[in-house]
């Protein structure tokens, strides 16, 4: 796992080098009640081939940093500053105008909600082949052809009939099966997937993710996977950055972080996600609170007003993302991380009252404070 | 569309031709004097009272419409009365519908031929220079009375510069070229006023489905801007241009009256308003009658059209 400071080549060479480089990336939005910072200095290296998961609750800026990456942020409303170096080029000062040359051929997306994300008044297979034709110069027939394998590829029965459906007369999994074949159309090198399967019921959700990991593998292609389950990520990603107010707040190979999480955040996060061997009627563990204002972003660790072993200092100091002792690979930022003496003695406080970790922390004046028996 | 749906609309047709035409015979016994004297001032007694009997007259409000209801349905659309003579109205309509429908075709084609192309680089460029520039645009050309305007065109570019016929009708027969020569202006005319609504209602379609996933895919394809706005945009934003410009289509057939008087062009409104000056009741009611008809007839080619540009209403239907 390389750092990133490793230097970019100026000339990439296949399979060798990160492809993908982001330091220090801030992303902010023009609101009327003054900029929104949506990302806030995020550096993040990606290898060619590998995943990365990006996962963090609604409004951390995790689909804002992907979009941002890709270029995908309009203009007139967005800011970017920062480095991206993606194949060895800097992109941070493209417009439309040049990422056109990377969209669909070397990078595409793929969108949470498959409902939306097609064209309705299109059929599907011409929703493919305008790519095919348009960057890859196929002729109709050749197109077609393409397009019919690529949907078979992603599963879809009888692909010749479905090619002239219409996306309304498919059901949401098998239309996220098409926008993933309209984001490989064109062999991508690098794939954001985001939230692809937040819109989909259960039973097709692993079916979807195999399909992106099967088609990730034989491609040789990189992927970003974004979502706000940490379960989603768990098996599939080598390596998962952690983000809350559009800050990275942790960062580790996976094994790594599931073995041993640092920041209380990514420690609720896990909770949240219900368990199997749950005995019935347990009570759901849910993060409390809400995500900081953005235009306004609260002194301190962003995480404070909702983090169950807050200090006076989280209060007043931004942590900064540090490695763990020993491995560099592991980063986070926080000044009480869980492992921390001072936050075991809370734990154990807390366990001993029979508050649940994931309930809000007290002093926050809410109902759950007071809901311990 | 299904036998059920076909019988709605043939329902639908004939209690808006009950309604339309009932109201305008009522409105037009409302009017003061006696029709007779407009009609024959110079006639004898006889005369008179062989029109006044022709036009039943002398029989009560209702009995009248009824006469002239089923006159109507079996296609006798009663007398068109001169000084000297009478005529079929039939005759007259088949000589005023092509006009109607030709001024209004080519306006419509004008209108939209403009609105759209401005309309979606608008809404592309929304809140720039170019948006705000067109909105003013559009909101004076909608506040000049298409009575003003004609009258400056023909001024100007009629009389002063002598670059288009004031006015007048030559067929497409005839000779195509002065057929469209004199068409201009009042298309023109026409055309001003829809261009505006035409393109307002476009551009704030189109940016509600700019805002949508699937235009951010095509972006994402890396489809070129232009690409992205014809052939992804703007298909599922004009189904409100579609429904605005079909009712303009069949309130313009008949109703563009000020325009066809002002540029001599003997169509449907030119008839219709020369009907109403002269007390042809008979003759306006079937007027009117052909004018509903013709409306509902255009608003179900809009619906059929519907089907053409969105799938889903395609389906919804057959289901």
């Amino acid at each position: 796992m390389s750092l990133a400071d490793t230097a970019a080549s100026p000339v990439p060479v296949p399979g060798t080098g990160p492809i993908l480089e982001v330091t220090d990336l801030s992303t902010s939005f023009a609101s009327p009640r003054g900029r929104v910072g949506a990302v806030n200095g995020v550096s993040l290296s990606l290898e060619r081939g590998r995943t990365l998961g990006i996962v963090g609750e609604s409004g951390s800026g995790k689909s804002v940093l992907s979009r941002s990456i890709m270029g995908l942020l309009p203009a007139s409303t967005a800011e970017r500053t920062g480095s991206i170096v993606f194949e060895g080029k800097e992109l941070s000062d493209w417009g439309d105008k040049e990422y056109r040359e990377l969209w669909g051929t070397e990078m595409a997306m793929i969108f949470q909600d498959p409902m939306t994300a097609l064209n309705p008044v299109m059929k599907i297979g011409k929703q493919i082949t305008e790519s095919l034709r348009f960057h890859l110069d196929m002729d109709r027939s050749t197109a077609k052809d393409t397009a019919v394998e690529l949907l078979r590829s992603v599963r879809i029965p009888e692909p010749e009939k479905r090619f002239s459906s219409y996306p309304h007369e498919m059901s949401g999994g098998m239309r996220q099966r098409v926008v993933i074949a309209v984001a490989l159309a064109c062999g991508p090198k690098l794939l954001f997937a985001d939230e692809p399967t937040t819109a989909l019921d259960v039973t097709v959700q692993a079916q979807v993710l195999d399909l992106l990991e099967e088609q990730q593998r034989e491609r040789f292609m990189a992927m970003i996977l974004v979502t706000h389950d940490l379960g989603v990520v768990a098996g599939r990603a080598q390596e998962i950055v952690v983000m809350y107010a559009g800050r990275i707040v942790e960062k580790a190979p996976t094994r790594t972080l599931f073995a041993d999480m640092k920041m209380p955040y990514t420690e609720a996060l896990l909770s949240a996600i219900p368990k199997l061997a749950d005995p019935p009627h347990t009570r759901l563990a849910a993060i409390g609170g809400r995500p900081p204002d953005l235009v306004n972003p609260p002194e301190g660790c962003p995480f404070a007003p909702r983090c169950p072993y807050v200090r006076e200092r989280c209060l007043t100091e931004l942590p900064a993302l540090t490695p763990v002792d020993g491995d560099d690979t592991h980063l986070f930022a926080c000044h009480y991380p869980v492992d921390s003496p001072e936050t075991i003695e809370i734990k154990d406080r807390l366990t001993a009252q029979g508050l649940l970790i994931s309930s809000p922390p007290p002093g926050s004046a809410s109902d759950g404070a007071q809901d311990g028996r | 569309m299904t036998a059920g749906g076909l019988l709605k609309r043939l329902a639908q047709l004939i209690i808006t031709v009950l309604a339309v035409t009932l109201f305008s015979a009522f409105l037009l016994e409302l009017l003061p004097g006696d029709p007779v004297e407009v009609l024959v001032p110079f006639g004898s007694d006889e005369q008179r009272e062989a029109v006044r009997e022709d036009l039943d007259l002398d029989q009560p409000f209702i009995a009248r419409y009824g006469t002239w209801l089923s006159g109507f349905v079996t296609g006798d659309m009663g007398n068109y009365y001169t000084v000297s003579s009478k005529r079929p109205v039939w005759d007259r309509l088949k000589e005023a519908f092509p006009k109607s429908a030709q001024l209004v075709l080519y306006s419509q084609i004008l209108a939209l031929i403009i609105a759209i192309p401005v309309a979606v680089f608008a809404a592309a460029k929304k809140d720039t220079f170019f948006d705000r520039m067109s909105n003013t645009t559009a909101f004076a050309m909608l506040a000049i009375p298409n009575f003003a305007l004609a009258l400056v065109l023909q001024y100007y570019l009629g009389v002063k510069w002598k670059i288009f016929p004031t006015s007048g009708y030559t067929p497409i027969t005839e000779n195509p070229a002065e057929h469209f020569e004199k068409m201009v202006l009042p298309c023109i005319t026409l055309a001003v006023g829809q261009i505006a609504i035409y393109m307002r209602l476009l551009r704030s379609d189109m940016i509600a489905t700019l805002q949508q996933d699937f235009i951010l895919l095509a972006k994402a394809k890396g489809m070129r801007s232009k690409r992205i706005l014809f052939r992804h945009a703007l298909r599922p934003s004009s189904l409100t241009l579609l429904t605005v410009a079909g009712l303009n289509v069949g309130t313009l057939i008949g109703g563009a009256l000020i325009v066809e008087v002002l540029f001599q062009i003997p169509g449907m409104g030119f008839m219709l308003q020369e009907a109403i000056g002269q007390r042809q009741i008979v003759a306006f009611q079937s007027l009117v009658a052909i004018i509903a008809i013709i409306y509902v007839i255009v608003n179900f080619g809009v619906d059929l059209l519907y089907t053409v540009l969105d799938p889903r209403i395609r389906n919804e239907r057959s289901a």
